[in-house]
């Protein structure tokens, strides 16, 4: 299967909700107006001051933060773009939602059995060739859904024929080292409440970068300790030896 | 009856028995609806006070464990023996605490067993899972011959000491090493929520150094402690000589700390003078500076209740540098909205009074000190018996 992605053109979207809607009705969750992600909203519409939008969902990043951190491998990036958390193996530690850079997944903290929550870039419709939910209903083509290499061309299409109307940033394009959601933005991230400050490169190997030292240090600190252990164990045995001496000339 | 020691004694009692009723209410309404309901954690702030104090404070605590019995066992000082015991106890207990809030923490606790099946080599959660789970392990072996000798195993318990020892001490500063570093680690991915006066990407070589010096100054608190409660004659000489090192660690720490600070080019917050710079700039003087040089002071290492005094500061220093870190820098670096629950309250100081509890069980019952049991002992007044 090709890598998808979505594309959110910000110029077009004129608040309609379809896509929210969509969202809910394909998760089975009970319809709602959202006014912020939490556990039953994956998506959300939200309303600037100047009469623009701007529509969050999880990223579906290239190189998840969420999926590198996860100590269960309760989370996965599937190689045609979302990124799916398991019931089964998560213990709930939350790391996940403390490291996303996008601030994305949700919990049900009111919940006996509590969940992950984020939009799973409707997995199992993409599997079965189809859309997402929000793709296939939004009536102005501000939600798109694609190949990658296509939404990233069509982005940059429209972007050389209207300079004017966007910003000129694509934003997910190198966020986070790349998303599998791409926005097109007509108002800067700060004011279109995305985080303006996620490092254009993935995190994951910031960790990586420390964790694989261990495999060198360890050895060598093992080895050292060993070591020091032997050196004094030995000054012990020869120092008892000899006051046993002494203390036979002494009999 | 009614003479102030017996007083303060049912004062205690009343306080501990009454703490435990609050923690058992928690606990079920913890059960019965969830995080929420006990908790101001959030979407926004997933990770609370039970993780900046009961996990990283906590482990952080425990280091005691490793750093003596490194010291004796390894580099062979054998004069600190003594202090050998009890700083495995603190350790073993501090990590049976840290599992204990871990599960009132988990959201599927019942699932903690997991990262042993579910591989994910490139979580640093995982690694840390890994160590605590067979850390723990190393210390109930560590531990196990006091109750060896206390029940007359004598076979056994030379067997553990000549033989396991050694292993079981360097198996253990392996551990150590990795957890204490990865726990700082864990910060690592999040250089864009966290205030730069608290990331680094060496959190996990200051985390690795803070924890030994705060392991070492644990040790004086609690014997401290232990003289306290159950007037256990200080080691006078022996504290003397870990308040050098805790000095000498805590200024590396220091070294370390500023040097990256500039290194990076964000010395410059500490002089802001909004909240992250009287925040930094009391962790540092007050928990930093200032113990380290009352270290350094040899009038004050001379005098056991200044020392601990000394000594009691730098613990507070370092658990302040960890809640810093997990919310205060966490907050500033997001925006997020959190003051702790009382209800979160409740647990973290839940935990820590059942350790206090169980620690002065084990100092009565097991041989932990070099006299033995304390069962018969009486509490004396520290106050008066140190500063003479
Ligand atoms: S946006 Fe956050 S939750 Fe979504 S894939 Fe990226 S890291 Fe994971
Ligand atoms: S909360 Fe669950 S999915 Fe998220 S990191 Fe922890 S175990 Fe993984
Ligand atoms: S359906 Fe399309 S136009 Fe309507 S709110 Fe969603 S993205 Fe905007």
């Amino acid at each position: 299967m090709s890598k998808y992605a979505l594309l959110f053109d910000q110029s077009l979207c004129i608040g309609c909700g379809a896509c929210e809607q969509a969202c809910q009705s394909e998760h089975d969750q009970k319809p709602h107006k959202p006014t912020k992600l939490d556990h039953e909203s994956y998506t959300w519409v939200e309303s600037l001051s100047d009469g623009q939008y701007a529509r969050h969902l999880c990223m579906s990043c290239e190189d998840p933060t969420c999926v590198s951190v996860c100590p269960v491998a309760a989370l996965e990036k599937s190689s045609f773009g979302p990124v799916t958390w398991d019931a089964k193996k998560c213990m709930g530690c939350r790391y996940c939602m403390m490291a996303c850079p996008f601030g994305i997944p949700t919990y049900e903290w009111y919940s006996t059995n509590p969940r992950v929550r984020k939009c799973d870039m409707c997995v199992h419709r993409v599997t079965r060739d189809l859309p997402t939910a929000c793709a296939s209903v939004c009536p102005t083509g501000a939600t798109n859904f694609g190949e990658r290499e296509a939404m990233l061309k069509e982005a940059k299409r429209r972007l050389a024929a209207n300079p004017e109307r966007y910003t000129g940033e694509i934003y997910g394009e190198k966020e986070a080292g790349g998303t599998s959601v791409l926005m097109l933005l007509s108002k800067p991230a700060e004011q279109s409440g995305l985080p303006d400050n996620v490092p254009q490169q993935d995190l994951p190997h910031l960790t990586w970068n420390v964790l694989e030292k261990l495999p060198q240090i360890i050895p060598v600190w093992g080895a050292f300790l060993g070591g020091m252990y032997w050196l004094g164990a030995r000054k012990e045995a020869v120092a008892e030896a000899e006051k046993k001496e002494r203390g036979g000339h002494n009999d | 009856m009614t003479n102030p020691k017996s007083l303060r004694l049912h004062f205690w009692s009343t306080f501990f028995v009454g703490l435990m009723v609050l923690l058992a209410v928690v606990i079920v309404r913890r059960f019965t609806m969830g995080l929420g309901a006990v908790s101001n954690l959030s979407d926004q702030m997933p990770w609370g006070l039970w993780i900046g104090f009961d996990l990283l404070c906590g482990v952080s605590l425990g280091a005691g464990g490793f750093a003596v019995t490194a010291v004796v066992y390894i580099f062979h000082l054998d004069r600190y023996r003594p202090l050998a015991r009890p700083a495995v106890l603190t350790a073993f207990l501090g990590y049976l605490i840290v599992i204990g809030a871990l599960l009132v923490d988990l959201g599927r606790p019942w699932n903690i067993w997991h990262p042993l099946v579910f591989w994910n080599p490139h979580s640093v959660m995982f690694e840390v899972g890994w160590c605590v789970m067979l850390y723990t392990t190393v210390l109930f072996l560590e531990f196990l011959p006091l109750v060896l000798e206390r029940f007359g195993y004598k076979k056994q318990m030379h067997f553990m000491h000549s033989y396991l020892t050694p292993g079981l001490v360097i198996a253990g500063v392996l551990l150590s090493t990795m957890h204490q570093s990865s726990l700082g680690t864990l910060y690592v991915i999040v250089p864009q929520k966290l205030h730069p006066l608290w990331y680094s990407p060496i959190l996990p070589i200051l985390f690795f150094i803070s924890a030994i010096t705060l392991g070492l100054a644990m040790t004086n608190v609690e014997s401290f402690l232990a003289l306290r409660g159950f007037g256990k004659k200080l080691e006078a000489d022996l504290l003397r000589g870990v308040g050098r090192a805790t000095a000498v660690m805590l200024m590396v720490y220091l070294v370390v700390r500023i040097e990256e600070l500039i290194v990076r080019d964000a010395l410059h917050y500490a002089f802001a003078f909004d909240k992250a710079s009287w925040f930094f700039l009391a962790e540092i003087i007050l928990g930093g500076i200032v113990p380290m040089v009352l270290l350094f002071m040899k009038r004050v290492r001379r005098n056991a209740l200044a020392l601990s005094g000394a000594q009691f500061l730098v613990v507070l220093g370092i658990i302040f540098n960890r809640m810093n870190v997990a919310v205060t820098a966490f907050q500033l670096g997001t925006g997020a909205e959190y003051k702790p629950h009382w209800m979160e309250f409740v647990v973290s100081m839940g935990m820590v009074a059942i350790g206090v509890y169980a620690f002065s069980l084990a100092v009565r019952y097991l041989p932990v000190y070099p006299e033995g049991p304390l069962a018969g002992a009486k509490p004396k007044d520290p106050f008066v018996e140190l500063t003479h």
